[in-house]
C-alpha cells in the first residue's frame, strides 16, 4: 500500500540509494576478505620453523624471524609495565581525586591531543628525548610507545570507573576507610575489566607500530635476552617486515611475517570482542 | 596515628596528581621539542624561502630546501583519500546504523574492526605488490608507485575511523526523528538520509576530519607505495609526503638537513593541531546539539 503512493521518481531515488548502501558494505567487507586472504595465501606457506627459530645471517645466507619476534614481545612487556601504572593512575585521579574541574579538562585535552598525533612524531621526539639518555635501544622505542598509548589505557579506565555505582564508594566511607583504602578495595578491583580492554588494544597497536620505533628502537637483528635486549638496538616484527620488503626485497620473508601480524590481529581482535562480552554479561547480572 | 593516615592520604593524593599530569607533561614535551629543533633551520633558510621553495635538494652541492612539494602532496593525498573514502565509509556507516540486519551488521562491524587492526606496514607491502604494479599495467606508466597508490591505499586506511565515529553519531539521533518522519510517508530509506544525517552532522563531520588527521599523519603504508621523489604532486608520478618526507631522509642525514626535517615535522604538527582543534569543535557540537 506504501510502494503504491509514493511517486516513481522516489521509488527510484529509494531504490538506488539502497543499492548503493550495500554495495558499499559489501565493497568494504570484500576489501578486507581480500586483503586477509591474500597476505595469508602468500605468507603461510613461506612460514617454516626454520625462520621462526633463527637469527638472520649472512654468511650462511639464511633469514631468520625469532630475533624480531622476540624483540616485539619484550617492547609489548616493557611498554605494558610502565603505562598500565601510570594510564590507570590518572583514570583514578580524573575521576576519584580531581575537584578542579579545569584541570581535569586540561588533562582530558591533552589525552585527546596525544591521540591525534601521527606515530612519525612520536618517534621523532621519542629520538631526539630518549635516546639522548637511552641511546637507539628497545627501551627508548618502548618509553615512545607508553606516550602513544597512555590516552587508551585512560581511557578504558575511567569508563569503567564511571560505571562503578557511587554506593560502593559511599559504603565504603561509611565503614570508615580513607579515601586510598577505598581506591584499592573497591575501585580498583571494580575497574579490572576496562584496563583489561586497555591492555588488549595496547598490545594491537604496539603490534602494528612501526614508523614510531624505525629512529627509537633501531633494526638490529641479534638475539638478546631481556634485560640485555631493552639496552640494545632491535627490529620488531613490523619494522623487520619494512626492511626485508622495502629495502632488501625479500617478499617472502616480508609475507612470512606480514601473515604472522595478520593472524595475531585476528586473535587480538577475537580476543576483544570475547573479553568485552563477558565484562558486559558479569554487569547485567 | 591519625596523623600519619592523613599524611599518607596526602601522599598518596599527591602520587596520583603526578600521574595524572604525566599526559600534560607529554603534550608539553613533544611541542616544546618540536619547536625547539624545527625552529633553528627555518631560521636559516628562511621561512618563505622553506614553506614555498618547490625545490628539494638536501644533498646537492648547493642544496635546496622547499618543501612546497611535501606540503601540497600531503594535502592533494589527504584530499583524494577523502574523496574515495568518505563516500563509502559514509554509505557503510547509514546503513550498518540503520538498515542491516543484525547478523549483516555483526559480520561487517568485525571486519570494519579488523581493517582498523591491521598494522600500517601490511597495507603498505599488499600496496607494494598489488596496487604498483596494477597501476603501472593500467595506466602504462614506468612505475606504478605514484600518487595515486598512496591515495588508495589512504582511503582504504581511514575506512574503519570513519564508519565506527559516523556510526556513533548516527546512533545518537533520537528515534522521536525517524518515527516522525516515517509516520508523515516517508520511506525508510529517505528517512535515514535526510532525516537522521542531518541531525547527525557533526558527528559525521567530526568522522572526516578524523580520517582527515590520519591520513595526513600516516607514513609507513605511503613511504612503501608513494615512490618517495620530491615531485610536486601529480597522480601518476612518484611523490614524497611530509609524513616521508621526515622518515625517508632521517637515518642519515645530518647538519641543516637534518635541523630542516626536524622543520618538517613541526609543519606537520600544527597541521595536525588544526585539524585536533576542528575535531574537537565539531565534537563539541555534536554532543550539545
Amino acid at each position: 500500500m506504501e510502494k503504491q503512493s509514493i511517486s516513481e521518481k522516489r521509488k527510484i531515488y529509494v531504490r538506488f540509494m539502497h543499492t548503493l548502501m550495500i554495495l558499499s558494505a559489501v565493497f568494504t567487507c570484500a576489501l578486507v576478505l581480500f586483503i586477509t586472504a591474500y597476505v595469508l595465501m602468500k605468507g603461510i606457506p613461506n612460514i617454516t620453523w626454520k625462520l621462526l627459530s633463527s637469527s638472520p645471517s649472512y654468511i650462511d645466507k639464511r633469514i631468520g624471524i625469532l630475533p624480531d619476534i622476540l624483540n616485539t614481545i619484550y617492547i609489548i612487556i616493557a611498554a605494558l609495565c610502565v603505562v598500565i601504572p601510570v594510564g590507570v593512575g590518572a583514570a583514578v585521579y580524573l575521576t576519584e581525586y580531581a575537584e578542579n574541574k579545569k584541570l581535569v579538562s586540561i588533562i582530558e585535552y591533552a589525552a585527546e591531543t596525544l591521540s591525534g598525533i601521527p606515530s612519525i612524531i612520536y618517534g621523532l621526539v621519542g629520538m631526539l628525548f630518549f635516546c639522548r639518555f637511552l641511546k637507539t635501544s628497545l627501551m627508548a622505542g618502548a618509553l615512545t610507545l607508553v606516550i602513544m598509548n597512555l590516552p587508551t589505557i585512560m581511557r578504558t579506565t575511567q569508563e569503567s570507573l564511571k560505571t562503578i555505582p557511587g554506593s560502593y564508594r559511599e559504603g565504603a566511607f561509611g565503614l570508615g576507610a580513607g579515601k586510598w583504602r577505598m581506591i584499592h578495595t573497591v575501585v580498583l578491583p571494580g575497574c579490572i575489566d576496562g584496563i583489561i580492554t586497555g591492555c588488549i588494544l595496547s598490545v594491537g597497536r604496539i603490534l602494528g607500530e612501526s614508523a614510531a620505533l624505525l629512529f627509537t628502537a633501531g633494526f638490529a637483528h641479534v638475539i638478546n635476552g631481556f634485560f640485555e635486549g631493552l639496552g640494545s638496538s632491535g627490529a620488531t616484527l613490523t619494522v623487520a617486515l619494512y626492511f626485508y620488503a622495502k629495502e632488501q626485497g625479500e617478499f617472502d620473508v616480508a609475507f612470512a611475517i606480514a601473515a604472522i601480524l595478520m593472524l595475531l590481529t585476528l586473535l587480538i581482535n577475537l580476543l576483544a570482542k570475547l573479553v568485552g562480552n563477558i565484562f558486559k554479561k558479569r554487569r547485567n547480572t | 596515628m591519625k596523623n600519619k593516615k592523613q599524611f599518607l592520604e596526602i601522599v598518596i593524593h599527591g602520587v596520583f596528581l603526578i600521574l595524572g599530569l604525566i599526559t600534560v607533561g607529554c603534550v608539553l614535551l613533544i611541542t616544546v621539542y618540536l619547536i625547539i629543533s624545527g625552529i633553528p633551520a627555518i631560521h636559516k633558510i628562511g621561512l618563505f624561502k622553506f614553506l614555498f621553495g618547490t625545490k628539494w635538494a638536501s644533498t646537492a652541492a648547493v642544496p635546496a630546501f622547499g618543501i612546497l612539494p611535501f606540503i601540497l602532496t600531503s594535502i592533494y593525498g589527504t584530499a583524494g583519500a577523502i574523496l574515495l573514502g568518505v563516500p563509502i565509509g559514509f554509505l557503510t556507516a547509514v546503513y550498518l546504523a540503520k538498515m542491516a540486519p543484525p547478523k549483516m551488521r555483526a559480520v561487517v562491524t568485525s571486519a570494519v574492526s579488523l581493517l582498523a587492526g591491521i598494522p600500517s606496514v601490511v597495507y603498505g607491502l599488499v600496496g607494494m605488490l598489488v596496487l604498483v604494479p596494477g597501476i603501472r599495467a593500467l595506466f602504462h606508466i614506468p612505475d606504478g608507485a605514484s600518487l595515486l597508490a598512496a591515495i588508495i591505499v589512504l582511503a582504504i586506511m581511514i575506512l574503519p575511523s570513519i564508519i565506527n565515529v559516523s556510526i556513533t553519531a548516527l546512533e545518537a539521533v533520537p528515534k522521536e526523528y525517524e518515527d516522525a518522519s516515517l509516520a508523515l510517508g516517508a520511506t525508510p530509506v529517505e528517512t535515514y538520509l535526510k532525516v537522521s544525517v542531518p541531525a547527525a552532522k557533526s558527528g559525521i563531520a567530526a568522522a572526516v576530519v578524523l580520517g582527515v588527521g590520519r591520513a595526513i599523519g600516516e607514513a609507513m603504508a605511503v613511504m612503501m607505495v608513494s615512490g618517495n621523489a620530491p615531485n610536486m604532486p601529480s597522480l601518476y608520478e612518484s611523490v614524497r609526503f611530509l609524513t616521508t618526507a621526515v622518515a625517508s631522509e632521517m637515518s642519515y642525514s645530518e647538519g641543516l638537513q637534518r635541523q630542516a626535517l626536524f622543520s618538517i615535522a613541526l609543519v606537520l604538527f600544527l597541521f595536525i593541531m588544526l585539524i585536533n582543534a576542528t575535531l574537537n569543535f565539531f565534537l563539541k557540537r555534536s554532543k550539545e546539539g
